[in-house]
């Protein structure tokens, strides 16, 4: 099959489907039809699937094999804002803030493919903005919690000791991966600013870093529902 | 290869998307807020739980209009995860009957 006959993938859903699944891996040809960055990208995010995925699998195993209750995430994340009460309050300002975020990224691609170099600039910008306050929020949550609440990595005083290692460990990485997001985007948006892609004439590096970014709020999706909302 | 027009859809589609995963969000946060306990509790926080990660996968990520053979590439190889999980379900059940049987006074 020639480029010209092949139908542009991203009209359809999975496009061809599996006959073009057949064709890719039997044409003796390089098998993915995407940029190598593309590629690349998505192999790095399947790693990485891999260690929260194992960070996440240890954790359950230690709350499920202790005899000492664990502590009651909603408890321990709530806030007492203007003398209310709020259960869980912070981690779902911090939900929020990490979607709108994932929502500027997927417009900033979107208008990076228009060529539309200024508003890509600009959405990328506030996205990096978002990821700045998410990781500010985590910096809030964590000294609260370490200074506060006394919770350490081997013991804290409301329950069942393993609840720090796992605590520290996977929101750690995880906040890792938004600083080290937030470094990669800021240098994104400044060379869709400065116009390197309209000389290149390809926007697909805003796609991969987008990429990157979604995986980002995707690994959060699973933190929250499964360490905090548990 | 690829041409940069490729990804081109509609601005809607994605304010659409935004807009579901806040919901889905909010969903989930209040499961938390009502106090929704045992199987439900679990049951929606899960249900919630792949539908967010189902649509940034699929719209936000693209990956529903990849071709099948990059699709399969992602998404089949974490499966096995699974086992991991199961095995690590029934050492941490194991482990938590040996400390009720000999670590308990």
């Amino acid at each position: 099959m020639t480029e010209n006959t092949m139908p542009h993938p991203g009209e359809a859903l999975l496009a061809e489907g599996l006959n073009g699944f057949v064709d890719d891996w039997s044409a003796d040809k390089q098998t993915f039809q995407v940029h190598w960055g593309k590629a690349m990208m998505w192999i790095f995010l399947l790693s990485d699937t891999f260690i929260f995925s194992v960070f996440l699998t240890s954790y359950m195993t230690v709350r499920m094999s202790t005899t000492v209750p664990w502590p009651v995430p909603s408890e321990v994340f709530a806030l007492t804002i203007f003398g209310n009460h709020i259960p869980l309050i912070l981690i779902a300002i911090m939900t929020f803030i990490l979607i709108s975020s994932s929502g500027t990224m997927a417009m900033a691609v979107n208008f990076g493919y228009r060529k539309d170099r200024k508003t890509t600039a600009l959405l990328i910008a506030a996205t990096a903005a978002f990821g700045a306050s998410f990781v500010g929020l985590q910096v809030f949550e964590w000294s609260k919690l370490i200074i506060d609440e006394g919770v350490r990595p081997w013991g804290n005083p409301m329950g069942a000791a393993q609840f720090g290692s796992c605590f520290f460990m996977i929101t750690g990485f995880h906040g890792l991966h938004v600083s080290v997001g937030v470094i990669y985007l800021s240098t994104v948006a400044f060379k869709v600013y400065r116009g390197d892609f309209d000389k290149s004439g390809s926007y697909e590096a805003v796609e991969i870093a987008g990429l990157y970014w979604h995986f980002v709020d995707l690994v959060w999706v699973f933190i929250f529902a499964l360490f905090y909302l548990w | 290869m690829e041409s940069a027009e490729d990804q081109q859809h509609p601005i809607s589609l994605y304010l659409k998307i935004w807009f579901l995963l806040f919901v889905l969000s909010a969903c989930s946060y209040l499961v938390d807020y009502i106090g929704f306990q045992g199987y439900l509790r679990w049951t929606l926080i899960l249900i919630f739980m792949f539908l967010k990660a189902g649509f940034i996968m699929a719209v936000f990520m693209h990956m529903a209009y990849e071709r099948l053979a990059l699709a399969c590439a992602i998404i089949t190889p974490p499966s096995v995860i699974l086992v991991l999980i199961a095995l690590m379900a029934l050492e941490a059940n194991y482990t938590f009957i040996t400390r009720l049987i000999f670590f308990s006074s």
